[in-house]
C-alpha cells in the first residue's frame, strides 16, 4: 500500500502536493484503522452471563454483550470468523459471529459444557462433559455429535495436538490424562498424573504435552511418543503458601522458548523456560488467575483473573503486567481475534 | 454357567487377539477388588424444631456410593474394582454382633457412621487391629486425642477445628467479646469446651457464660425468656452451643441487645454446605443431587471422602492391601481432592483429615477457614484444631 502511493511521480507540483497530502491522509487513516482494528480480546464472564469485548491497545472495555447462562470455555475458528462459547447452564455451545457478536447457531455439546478444544482444520470440536464423565466429539459443519467417549471423573482440560493426531482429555478426580486418537475417536492410552489436573497444552511441534496439577502445584511435561512423564516442575513463590499455588491455565509460545502457567490463588503467572524447564519469573497479576491467551504476535499475554474481576495484560519482553482492565464478574475464558 | 464360561473364554481370546495386533489395553482387566463395608445403626427420629428440617435416614450412604462410582470410573483404566456393602443395624440391634458376624472376615476397610461411644468398641477388638476404620460421623476431640486409635481415621472436622474456624473469623472481624450460651446436653458442654479453648488460643474474651435451662417450646421461649436470658454485660457476639438444635434458633432476633449469633446456629461451621460452590464444588453438588434428589449433607461428604481416600490410595499404590494403603494415606504424598481449594490429607499424629472448614449462613457462604492471615510453618490448615505439639494422641501401635 505504502509503496504504491509513494511511487506516484510528480510531474505537476500542485498535483503532486495533492497526491502527497492524500497519501498522508491515506496513511493516517490506515494508521487509525489499524489502531481500531487491532486485535480484540473476548472474555467470558461466568457470573454476568456475558461476553466482555476489550480493546487491548487502549486498555478499555469496549462493551459487554449478553451471551447466555454461565459462559465459560471460549475459542475461535481458525479463520477467525466465529467464536464458540460454552454456555454451561444452557447446555450448549453457541456459535457467535466474531464481527457482529451475534449468535448464528448452536452446537449439541451434551450437558454442562465447560472446556472444549477445536482441531487445527476447524471442523471438529471436542467437549468435556464434566458431570457425565464424557468427551463429546462434534462435527461443526453438520452441527452433529459424532461420538461420545467415556473418560475419567470430571474431565476438564482438553486439547488437540497441532499435528491433529491426538485429543487429550484430563479428568480432575481420576487424575489421568486420556489419549484419544483423532482418527478413531477412541482412547488409546491413559497416563496417571498429579492430583487434579486442570489444563493441558501441546508444544507447537506436538512432541510434548504440558499438564498442570492444581493440587500438587506442579507442571508435568509428558513425552508424546512414550506418553510418559519426563519432567515435573514444582512452583514455589516466596511469601505465598504452597496451598495457594494452584496452577490452571497453560500456554506455550510457537518457538518453544517459553511456556506460561497461571497459578490461580497465588495471583501470578509463572514464566518457564521451555528448554531447561526452569521457572524464570513469577509475574504478579490479578486475583485467582485462571486462563491465558497470547496476542497474535505473541508479544503480550492476556490473563483472566476470576476474583478481581479483571484481565491483566503482560508485556512478554519485559515480563511485567503493564495494565489491568476491569471486565465484569468471574472472568473465565479469554480468546484473541487478530 | 457353561455359556458364561464360554463367552468369557471367547472374550479373552478376542482381547488376546487385540493385544497381539498391537492395540494398547485401554480399559484394563480387573486385577484387584477393593471391598468396603459401611456400618451404621438406625436412629430414632429426633424431635423436629421446624418443618423445614426433614429427617434424612440415610445420611452418609449416598456419599459413599457416589465415591464408589467415581473410584470405578478410574478403576476401569487401572484394573481396580470397588464395591460397597451396607450394614445398617436396626434400632434394637447390636453393632458389635453385626461386625463380628458379617464384617470381620470379609472386609479390611470399614466406614463407620456411629455415635462416638461405639467406635472404639469396634476398633479395640482383637480382630479389628488389621482393619482400617473411617469415622464419618463424630466430631469428638477426645477420640482424636487421649482416646485415639491407630486403626481409626476421622473424616469430619473436630469440634476444636470448628471452634478455631469461628474464632479466626471473629478475630478478623474484631468481635472479641463473646457471650457463650450452652445447652444442657453433654455434646453442648463439649462444644463449649472447644469454644473456650479457641478463645484462649486466639486471645478472645468470653465475657459471660450461661446454660440454657428453659423450655424448648417456641411459643414460650421466643419473646419473653430469650430477652430476659440475654440481659448480660455487653458483648460482640453470642456464641451458642446447641448441637441438637433444641433452642439455638430462637436466640437470633430475640436477644436483648442487637447482636449476631454464631456457633451451632446462626453462622455455623461445616465440612460441607449447600451454599458452597467454589473450587469445582458445584460439580460434586450437582452429581450428588442428580443421584439422590437432595442436598449433600456433611456426613455424605465424609462418606464420599472416605471412599475416595481409599480409591486415591489404591490408584497410586496399585494395591488393595490395607497396610500399604494406610501407609500411603498417612504419608506426605497423599493429596485428596475435596472441592475446597486445598488438597486434603490425614494428620499423621491423630488420623484427623486436614481440611478447610466452611462458615455458612443459611443462604450464603460467609467465609472459608483457615482465614487469610493465620499462618503456619507447614500448612495453614493446621491452624485449625489440635496441632502436632498440642496433641494428646499417642498412637498405640
Amino acid at each position: 500500500m505504502i509503496n504504491l502511493n509513494l511511487h506516484v511521480n510528480g510531474a505537476n507540483k500542485i498535483m503532486n502536493k495533492t497526491v502527497l497530502s492524500r497519501t498522508v491522509f491515506a496513511l493516517l487513516s490506515l494508521g487509525l484503522i489499524a489502531a481500531v482494528q487491532a486485535e480484540t480480546v473476548f472474555i467470558t464472564l461466568e457470573k454476568d452471563n456475558a461476553l466482555a469485548v476489550v480493546d487491548p491497545g487502549s486498555g478499555k472495555l469496549i462493551k459487554t454483550v449478553d451471551i447466555g447462562q454461565r459462559p465459560r470455555g471460549i475459542t475461535i475458528s481458525p479463520d477467525h470468523k466465529f467464536l464458540y462459547v460454552a454456555t454451561s447452564d444452557d447446555n450448549t455451545i453457541k456459535i457467535i459471529d466474531a464481527e457482529t457478536i451475534k449468535e448464528v447457531g448452536r452446537l449439541p455439546s451434551g450437558d454442562d459444557p465447560e472446556t472444549f478444544a477445536i482441531n487445527p482444520s476447524g471442523d471438529r470440536l471436542y467437549v468435556s462433559n464434566e458431570d457425565d464423565s464424557l468427551v463429546t466429539v462434534i462435527d461443526i459443519d453438520q452441527k452433529k455429535v459424532v461420538k461420545q467417549i467415556k473418560v475419567g471423573v470430571e474431565p476438564e482440560g482438553i486439547t488437540v495436538s497441532p499435528d491433529n493426531q491426538w485429543v487429550v482429555s484430563a479428568s480432575e478426580t481420576t487424575n489421568m490424562v486420556h489419549w484419544i486418537d483423532t482418527k478413531t475417536n477412541a482412547i488409546v492410552d491413559n497416563t496417571l498424573v498429579d492430583p487434579r489436573p486442570r489444563a493441558l497444552s501441546f508444544t507447537a511441534d506436538s512432541r510434548q504435552l504440558w499438564v498442570t496439577s492444581e493440587m500438587a502445584g506442579s507442571l508435568m511435561v509428558l513425552d508424546v511418543k512414550s506418553r510418559q512423564l519426563v519432567k515435573t516442575v514444582k512452583f514455589a513463590v516466596q511469601g505465598v503458601s504452597a496451598d495457594k499455588i494452584q496452577p490452571v491455565g497453560i500456554i506455550i509460545d510457537n518457538d518453544n522458548k517459553r511456556g506460561y502457567v497461571a497459578l490461580g490463588s497465588a495471583n501470578r503467572v509463572a514464566v518457564i523456560n521451555a528448554q531447561t524447564f526452569e521457572v524464570e519469573k513469577y509475574v504478579l497479576v490479578g486475583q485467582r488467575v485462571w486462563n491465558l491467551a497470547f496476542s497474535p504476535d505473541q508479544k503480550r499475554l492476556y490473563t483472566t483473573n476470576g476474583s478481581s474481576n479483571d484481565i491483566s495484560i503482560i508485556d512478554l519482553e519485559t515480563q511485567t503486567a503493564t495494565k489491568s482492565v476491569g471486565v465484569g464478574t468471574y472472568p473465565w475464558g479469554v480468546i484473541v481475534k487478530p | 454357567m457353561r455359556t458364561i464360561n464360554f463367552s468369557l473364554h471367547a472374550m479373552f481370546n478376542l482381547l488376546f487377539i487385540i493385544h497381539v495386533l498391537g492395540f494398547n489395553f485401554v480399559y484394563a482387566d480387573v486385577k484387584q477388588r477393593i471391598e468396603v463395608a459401611y456400618l451404621s445403626q438406625e436412629q430414632k427420629v429426633p424431635q423436629a424444631l421446624s418443618n423445614l428440617d426433614v429427617f434424612i435416614k440415610d445420611k452418609g450412604v449416598p456419599g459413599a456410593e457416589l465415591a464408589i462410582d467415581d473410584n470405578n470410573t478410574t478403576g476401569q483404566f487401572t484394573g481396580q474394582q470397588f464395591a460397597l456393602k451396607k450394614f445398617i443395624v436396626p434400632l434394637d440391634g447390636n453393632v458389635s454382633e453385626t461386625f463380628n458376624k458379617d464384617i470381620v472376615d470379609h472386609y479390611s476397610y470399614i466406614i463407620v457412621n456411629l455415635p462416638a461411644g461405639q467406635i472404639n468398641n469396634l476398633a479395640d477388638m482383637a480382630a479389628a487391629k488389621q482393619k482400617l476404620f473411617f469415622d464419618v460421623s463424630t466430631v469428638d476431640d477426645v477420640l482424636r486425642n487421649e482416646q485415639c486409635r491407630s486403626n481409626v481415621l476421622h473424616v469430619l472436622p473436630s469440634r476444636s477445628m470448628r471452634a478455631d474456624a469461628l474464632a479466626q473469623y471473629m478475630m478478623k472481624k474484631r468481635w472479641t467479646k463473646w457471650f457463650l450460651v450452652i445447652g444442657a446436653n453433654e455434646e453442648d458442654r463439649l462444644f463449649a469446651e472447644a469454644i473456650r479453648r479457641s478463645a484462649k488460643r486466639f486471645g478472645m474474651k468470653i465475657v459471660q457464660e450461661k446454660t440454657w435451662e428453659h423450655t424448648y417450646d417456641a411459643r414460650r421461649t421466643e419473646q419473653s425468656e430469650v430477652a430476659v436470658f440475654t440481659q448480660v454485660d455487653d458483648y460482640d457476639v453470642l456464641v451458642v452451643a446447641d448441637e441438637q438444635g433444641h433452642f439455638g434458633e430462637y436466640l437470633e432476633y430475640r436477644s436483648w441487645n442487637a447482636r449476631l449469633v454464631m456457633g451451632t446456629q446462626g453462622l455455623i461451621t461445616s465440612a460441607w454446605h449447600p451454599t458452597h460452590e467454589q473450587w469445582g464444588a458445584v460439580q460434586l453438588q450437582n452429581r450428588f443431587k442428580d443421584k439422590t434428589g437432595r442436598w449433600m449433607e456433611e456426613q455424605d461428604y465424609a462418606g464420599y471422602l472416605a471412599v475416595r481416600a481409599i480409591g486415591e490410595a489404591a490408584t497410586r499404590t496399585q494395591s488393595n492391601e490395607v497396610t500399604r494403603l494406610k501407609d500411603y494415606m498417612l504419608s506426605p504424598a497423599f493429596a485428596l481432592q475435596g472441592y475446597k481449594g486445598n488438597p486434603l490429607s490425614f494428620r499423621s499424629w491423630d488420623g484427623q483429615l486436614r481440611q478447610p472448614v466452611l462458615l455458612a449462613a443459611p443462604r450464603s457462604l460467609v467465609a472459608v477457614a483457615p482465614i487469610e492471615g493465620f499462618l503456619h510453618p507447614k500448612t495453614e490448615l493446621d491452624t485449625l484444631g489440635y496441632d502436632q505439639p498440642e496433641s494428646a494422641c499417642k498412637w498405640s501401635q
